[in-house]
């Protein structure tokens, strides 16, 4: 069998490089992007602890991340489409009206 | 026996009239406030005699004491607000207002082209109500708001004129003075309740005649007390060191310093000092301390009054020098001697004063003696009442001044405290008292006139005036023969219905002077020529240097010039706690309280204070600056933080 420590390590290495292109990439789709490669990670994080104890409840948190992420990237992709009709770009320094 | 009952109404009357008068005094005619205001006054005084009836009637042994309500109470500490009756009361009731209503009469006379009609008399009857809770409270705390009051409408009254700056300032300068005899008269308060647990007259007294008598050399708790009431009563009373406010409260009219500057306010400290004396006469020291100023005090006046110019400021430090010998009196035990002083002081001096008022009136404002001369023939009424009084007040004899001071002088050399040195002072200030009054006379009334006749037309004083001057002179003859010298036969009813009040005291005062006995009346007949012939010499002085070669004194001024200039600015006292007190302190006020303290530590604090949020904010903005990319690094760090939380927790 594969040992759990693989896939928590890649779970791992696939959250760092979300969280590097989140706070480091300028366009608002791949920010999102990242967002979702986040949950992603922890869904697996989550699928190979529910699979080493023989346990469920990792499972159907993964459902719940699931949904989650798809609500909110629906909602987020039409408020970035709003914007971008509005301010004609996808950088996200662009969305600066709040700025001091 | 109504007012017995009901001793609140002799307060209430003054109070309602000021009330009143402040209230609604702005709108009224004349005739209105003056019924509202003098017409209540009038009503007090007849109140008071409808007391003294009722108090010969009743014939009590011992203080009628009245308590009304309690005023506040605080564990032991209790006053109640409650009034007093009893001979001493009695006396100075009379005098406040008897001499009140006469004042307040001449006053619409005195004050009818003046601006603020209603306000004065509003100020003056306040002024009558709290110097009666004064003469009538039952202990010491009512009588300190008596004491304060007056000290507040004094203030007010000597400011009257208060867009002239020397005016406010005077009043400023009175206020001040008295409150720093105020700050010892209030420790003398608290020192007592330490000590008797009570601040009402009857407790004291009581636990007080069970105390032995202090030694000259131990100071105990009595000559404490004493000794800081006494520092209120020489504040108040105008006596050595705290006199200053007194010559400057001449800048109020006329009738306020006849009233308070002359027969009320400042006896205060005599009455409180007699009124104390089963305390005062347990404390030998604190005794000779009243006596030495005192009698300091009135030589040191009438040298001043001797060259001033001023006619106020004579008669101010004539004052002055008069409550000198009434301490001087109380200091030696005599306190009978001292209130009898007092009222005939009241009458004579309060004629003093209004007929001055009088004559400036005549002068159309002029209150330079220089600047007089020859107005006998032109108000010839001020003029014989002046002269009354002067009478009075030299120690003719007969009229009042003659009975009064003459005990004092008698009783300061052969009384059981007597001390040639303080006869020595008291003699002395007596023949400048005379010398310096006559003077006045003649610089005013005689001679040739020193003014300009065409500008200034001389008139006598309306009748309104004049009556009140005429009865306080009828008074300034007559009141003294409550006395009657016993070398002649009669008897002094003054002391015999003071009796009671001060019975404990000469008792005390023979015990602790066995040796002594009461002195022959020879002796006394001997004492009463010498102090005749000594004012009559006083007479004779100032009739040869104003009547006989009036260039003399300028060149005996010429002569003694240091001496001259020294007296005329009133030894320098003023410029010397100018500069040794009220220097420091301003120095101190401008240059570390406001400069330091008020603007560095407080304005820095408060200013540092909003630096300090609004630095904080300006540091705290930026994780809200509008920038998407920042807060995304925010979370990420929030959330790195959390979870390296949760891994210590669980570690």
């Amino acid at each position: 069998m594969v040992p759990i420590s693989y896939y928590l390590i890649l779970s791992a290495v696939l959250f760092g490089l979300g969280v590097v292109a989140f706070v480091f990439k300028r366009n608002i789709i791949t920010i999102f992007m990242a967002i979702e490669l986040m949950l992603n990670a922890v869904n697996l994080a989550f699928v190979a602890f529910s699979r080493e104890f023989n346990q469920l409840d990792g499972l159907i948190f993964v459902f719940f991340v699931i949904v989650v992420a798809a609500a909110e990237a629906a909602v987020g992709l039409a408020i970035v489409m709003v914007i971008a009709r509005n301010r004609k770009s996808l950088n996200v320094e662009d969305v600066d009206l709040l700025k001091f | 026996m109504f007012i017995l009952d009901h001793l609140w109404i002799i307060l209430a009357l003054p109070l309602a009239g000021s009330m009143l008068t402040l209230l609604a005094g702005r709108q009224w005619p004349r005739t209105y406030v003056n019924i509202s205001s003098v017409g209540f006054v009038v009503l007090a005084f007849l109140s008071y005699c409808e007391l003294l009836r009722e108090f010969f009637l009743l014939n009590p042994a011992s203080p009628i004491i009245k308590d009304y309500f309690t005023w506040m109470t605080a564990g032991n500490f209790r006053v109640d607000f409650a009034l007093q009756v009893d001979p001493l009361t009695i006396v100075m009731l009379g005098v406040v207002t008897f001499v009140g209503m006469l004042i307040h009469i001449y006053s619409v006379g005195y004050m009818a082209h003046e601006e603020g009609y209603y306000r004065f008399f509003a100020e003056m009857n306040l002024f009558m109500f709290f110097m009666l809770t004064l003469v009538m409270a039952a202990n010491l705390v009512l009588l300190f708001v008596g004491w304060e009051g007056v000290g507040l409408c004094s203030y007010l009254l000597i400011s009257f004129f208060f867009q002239k700056k020397s005016a406010a300032d005077a009043g400023k300068k009175a206020f001040i003075t008295t409150r720093i005899g105020d700050f010892g008269f209030t420790l003398g308060i608290l020192l007592a309740f330490w000590t008797f647990h009570s601040i009402d007259y009857k407790t004291m007294f009581a636990s007080a005649a069970n105390m032995p008598v202090e030694g000259m050399h131990h100071w105990g708790v009595l000559t404490s007390i004493c000794l800081l009431l006494l520092a209120g009563a020489v504040g108040k009373s105008a006596q050595l060191p705290l006199y200053v406010w007194l010559p400057d409260a001449m800048e109020g009219p006329t009738p306020v310093s006849a009233l308070i500057h002359a027969a009320t306010m400042v006896t205060a400290g005599v009455y409180m000092v007699a009124r104390m004396n089963v305390l005062f006469s347990r404390a030998p020291a604190a005794m000779l301390a009243v006596a030495i100023i005192g009698g300091a005090t009135a030589l040191y006046a009438a040298t001043i009054g001797l060259v001033q110019n001023d006619i106020k400021k004579v008669l101010a430090y004539s004052t002055i020098s008069q409550l000198g010998y009434m301490f001087l009196a109380c200091g030696l035990g005599a306190y009978a001697a001292g209130i009898f002083h007092l009222m005939t002081h009241a009458f004579f001096k309060a004629l003093l004063f209004l007929a001055a008022g009088s004559v400036i009136h005549a002068m159309g404002g002029e209150q330079n003696m220089q600047k007089m001369g020859g107005l006998r023939k032109k108000i010839p009424w001020t003029f014989g009442t002046m002269l009354v009084a002067t009478l009075a007040i030299s120690g003719a004899p007969l009229f009042a001044g003659f009975f009064s001071k003459d005990e004092i002088l008698f009783d300061a050399y052969a009384g059981p405290n007597a001390n040639i040195f303080l006869y020595a002072l008291g003699i002395f200030a007596a023949l400048l008292t005379a010398c310096y009054m006559f003077r006045l006379i003649f610089l005013t009334f005689y001679g040739k006139p020193r003014y300009d006749e065409h500008h200034v037309h001389v008139h006598e004083s309306p009748k309104i005036m004049l009556a009140p001057l005429v009865i306080l002179a009828v008074l300034s003859v007559i009141g003294g023969w409550f006395v009657l010298p016993t070398y002649w036969g009669g008897k002094d009813y003054f002391q015999g219905f003071l009796n009671p009040v001060f019975a404990s005291s000469t008792a005390l005062a023979a015990r602790m002077h066995p040796a002594w006995s009461e002195p022959p009346h020879s002796l006394e007949l001997i004492m009463t020529a010498i102090a005749v012939l000594i004012a009559f010499i006083g007479f004779l002085i100032a009739w040869y240097l104003y009547i006989r070669k009036p260039a003399l004194p300028k060149k005996i001024a010429g002569a003694f010039g240091p001496v001259y200039r020294l007296l005329f600015n009133k030894y320098y006292v003023d410029e010397l706690y100018g500069a040794v007190i009220i220097g420091p302190i301003v120095w101190l006020s401008r240059n570390v309280l406001w400069k330091i303290i008020d603007v560095r530590l407080i304005d820095g604090t408060v200013n540092g204070a909003a630096f300090l949020s609004r630095e904080t904010g300006s540091g705290l903005r930026h994780m809200q600056g509008g920038n998407t990319r920042s807060y995304a690094a925010w979370v990420v760090v929030g959330a790195v933080a959390v979870t390296l939380f949760f891994v210590w927790m669980v570690r």
